[in-house]
């Protein structure tokens, strides 16, 4: 008999999901319209129906934030923010579970990585922010640094809530006040959030939640009373609101797109190696911005690389993201599925070799394989486009500097990773990256302390850490 | 000499042969060892997983004070551990002393444990500090006693100095004194080697050189068998396999004390080596506290409460 693993679903008694939700508007939840569901991607299970925000439920939030910011917030002392701040950061910690357990069902992530990973650092980016609020004239921004005032954030659905955290911690520490768009696919943990305001009692009009999707995300780019927009999300989007603010005194932030490198040296510690390509691609499906979708291999140890690498890969967990021994959950909706499943097909259509390990997946729901794709070249479709799902390509170099221009010729410039045993072969490469994040045998490990932003198309300004802070604050005298 | 056409035996070989195998990343080791401890295991495979690890225990006595009483006792107890259910396997093997093994072995053999096999620890266990002429007897000893199979500690200072040559003769010697009559486990005492990379050396230096176990500690050291070392040495082992179509086995032994600890060795070994790993023959868990907490979470899964410990035995 072989050690099969029994079923050990976490339960999701815990989370009490309404029927409906509106916006939370003032410090209260208001009726919405035009109402869409928000599903159980691992089951398409409708969890509630979500209102799509309009110009007017827009209008509405921003009002409250403008009022909110002159009248409460820029007037209370940072000492007092924080203590706000870390308020909400431990009814966060109190509740870990339930928010781990609503964003698994929303979103399709493992538990494993929702209890372990999402909401651990969600805690810590309201801790470590607070922490900030009362200290800004020490941020590097002069004496006595400024807000901006109202901030308009949008965010994706692949972190929901952490995404929430990263925008709104640092808004609310320098004295702005917030207007927030979830995902259209996952917006039930950011309205449980809104719960998480009443109890710690922030002031009304702090923090406004407007769900919908593109049109209402628009709405927020072009009011007027927004002054800065944090926006994490595709290139593509971005594009578009750097064009509409283009003119305008509205700063922004944009966390995009990337093709993250994963670069091995033959001297690389191979089984940790291993370990790190398989967290670099398939931690969250592979739905992370700075995944290290492109394998970097020197040419003398890429076979052996790869053969661990399917043999690591066939103990992959694929199943029940409420599962806790789940390594791999569900496609977020049926759209990705779609642009993975068109852009895998690319791969085949250019000659790239593809492999999976074999998995059981279920017919309801979004489900893809871990899956590599070896032969790929700098042309290949596949090495070019982030495909924002479990599909890693495996490309070869022969020498170092061949290594960092294949990792640098690309307009993306988020993440990279670097593996070798060897200290100063380590400084040189990432000194030569052109990437805003690079890791050193190890890859998507993150923390509040550490600024995270792109180069190039991968967007503009860093969050979190010091730097972070600059992007919510005018410099001081 | 040429052992599995790797290596011929020679300290230049043998060094040329440990210094190219890739580094152990101790943050990246350490990490995919605590992920593996959160794999959760519930019911039927708790329960197959309890079972399992009984099978796998070596019931080791290794004091000074031992006694040939409680070296009967626990033979009984590794026969049958527990005498109200014989439903439940009986363990590995029991690990003794080379003085105790013949009354281990006349006492099994005359309960009806035939089948159960009397492991020695050797080589001036636990230091290793003899002559090799003291080490070779000790074995010889244990052997002609009745002892199936042979733990030996390797010469610490040895490799720590970096005479891989000398620790390499040592187990090939002792190797040709168990011949066929007894299995050879190398122990490492992995908390005086202190880093991966040294468990990793250590693992190719025994395999290569004849272990048909490679085994973390003594128990008289701590840190013993930690997630991460068993880890590194389950890679080794499957590696091993790949290079050579040997399979060997490991045997974490020090620390591990509850059925939890040995349930995350399972897990370690099930999603590094494989599976196949998974019987007494490949796996070993060398304790003594170990079996009475399996026991008593054995009967709990029975009768959906924790007994009082009385219900088991205390030797």
């Amino acid at each position: 008999m072989t050690f099969e693993y029994a079923p050990a679903p976490e339960s999701r008694a815990i989370v009490s999901i309404k029927p409906k939700y509106g916006h939370f508007i003032d410090g209260k939840f208001v009726n919405g319209r035009n109402h869409f569901a928000t599903i159980n991607p691992a089951t398409e299970e409708v969890l509630s129906q979500i209102a799509l925000g309009s110009a007017s439920d827009v209008d509405k939030a921003v009002i409250a934030a403008q009022k909110a910011y002159t009248k409460t917030w820029s007037k209370l002392s940072g000492k007092e923010r924080g203590k706000y701040l870390y308020r909400i950061a431990r009814i966060l910690q109190e509740r870990a579970r339930e928010f781990a357990v609503l964003e698994t069902l929303d979103n399709g992530k493992p538990i494993r990585e929702t209890r372990d990973i999402d909401i651990p650092l969600v805690a810590a980016h309201f801790f470590y922010h607070a922490g900030w609020a009362d200290k800004l004239d020490y941020a590097g921004m002069g004496k006595s640094p400024k807000p901006h005032g109202v901030a308009g954030q949008i965010i994706p659905w692949n972190f929901p809530l952490l995404m929430l955290a990263w925008k709104v911690a640092p808004a609310l520490a320098t004295g702005n006040t917030v207007v927030l768009k979830p995902a259209e696919t996952t917006s039930l943990t950011a309205l449980l959030f809104a719960e998480v305001c009443q109890q710690a009692e922030l002031p009304d009009g702090v923090v406004n939640i407007v769900t919908g999707d593109g049109s209402t995300g628009s709405a927020i780019v072009n009011h007027a009373g927004i002054h800065k927009i944090a926006f994490t999300g595709s290139t593509e989007v971005g594009k578009k609101i750097a064009r509409a603010i283009a003119g305008t005194n509205k700063k922004a932030t944009l966390e995009l797109g990337g093709k993250g490198a994963n670069i091995v040296f033959d001297d690389a510690p191979i089984d940790e190696t291993v370990e790190g390509i398989v967290n670099g691609i398939f931690f969250n499906q592979g739905h992370v911005c700075c995944a290290g979708s492109r394998l970097i291999l020197q040419e003398g140890i890429a076979d052996e690389i790869t053969e661990k690498l399917k043999a690591r890969m066939s103990k992959i967990r694929v199943g029940d993201p409420l599962d806790k021994n789940t390594d791999l959950g569900a496609i977020n909706s049926r759209e990705q599925l779609a642009k993975i499943h068109e852009l895998s097909a690319a791969g085949d259509a250019e000659g790239a070799e593809r492999w999976s390990p074999s998995c059981n997946l279920s017919d309801k729901g979004y489900w893809f394989a871990p899956t590599i794709f070896t032969g790929v070249t700098q042309a290949h479709r596949i090495a070019r486009e982030e495909i924002f799902g479990p599909v890693l390509s495996i490309l070869t170099f022969r020498t170092p500097q061949e290594a960092i221009e294949k990792a640098n010729n690309t307009p993306f410039g988020l993440s990279a990773g670097v593996w070798s045993e060897k200290g100063s072969r380590i400084l040189w490469a990432t000194q030569q990256l052109r990437a805003g994040v690079i890791w050193a045998n190890t890859f998507n490990k993150f923390d509040p302390t550490s600024p995270f932003g792109g180069y190039k198309e991968s967007g503009w300004g860093r969050e979190g850490g010091k730097h972070g802070l600059a992007s919510y604050l005018k410099e001081g005298k | 000499m040429s052992f599995y056409g790797i290596v011929d035996g020679s300290e230049g070989s043998l060094k040329n042969f440990l210094s190219q195998l890739p580094g152990v990343d101790q943050v990246g080791a350490e990490a995919r060892a605590a992920m593996l401890a959160t794999r959760s295991i519930k019911t039927t495979s708790k329960r197959w997983a309890i079972d399992t690890a009984i099978s796998m225990v070596d019931l080791t006595t290794l004091e000074g004070a031992d006694t040939t009483g409680k070296v009967r006792a626990l033979c009984t107890k590794a026969v049958r551990p527990d005498p109200t259910d014989l439903t439940i396997p009986s363990v590995g093997a029991v690990c003794v002393y080379n003085d105790m093994v013949l009354i281990a072995r006349t006492h099994l053999d005359s309960i009806g444990g035939k089948h159960v096999p009397v492991a020695a620890v050797s080589t001036a266990f636990p230091s290793g500090r003899a002559s090799m002429e003291v080490k070779i007897q000790d074995t010889q000893d244990a052997i002609d006693a009745g002892a199936a199979e042979i733990d030996m500690v390797i010469d610490r200072g040895a490799f720590l100095s970096g005479k891989f040559g000398l620790v390499f003769d040592e187990i090939v010697k002792i190797r040709e004194v168990c011949g066929d009559r007894a299995h050879l486990k190398v122990i490492f005492e992995t908390g005086e080697l202190v880093t991966y990379d040294n468990v990793r050396k250590a693992s190719y230096l025994a395999m290569l050189a004849g272990a048909d176990f490679i085994k973390t500690s003594t128990g008289k050291v701590a840190p013993a068998a930690t997630p991460p070392v068993v880890l590194v040495m389950l890679e080794a082992v499957r590696d091993f396999y790949a290079m050579t179509n040997r399979r060997i086995g490991v045997k974490p032994a020090g620390g591990i004390r509850n059925t939890k600890d040995a349930i995350k060795q399972l897990v370690l070994v099930n999603e590094t080596a494989g599976p196949e790993w998974l019987t007494p023959e490949f796996f070993r868990i060398g304790a003594s506290a170990l079996l009475n907490d399996l026991l008593m979470q054995r009967m709990k899964m029975d009768d959906g409460y924790y007994a009082s410990p009385n219900y088991v035995t205390i030797d």
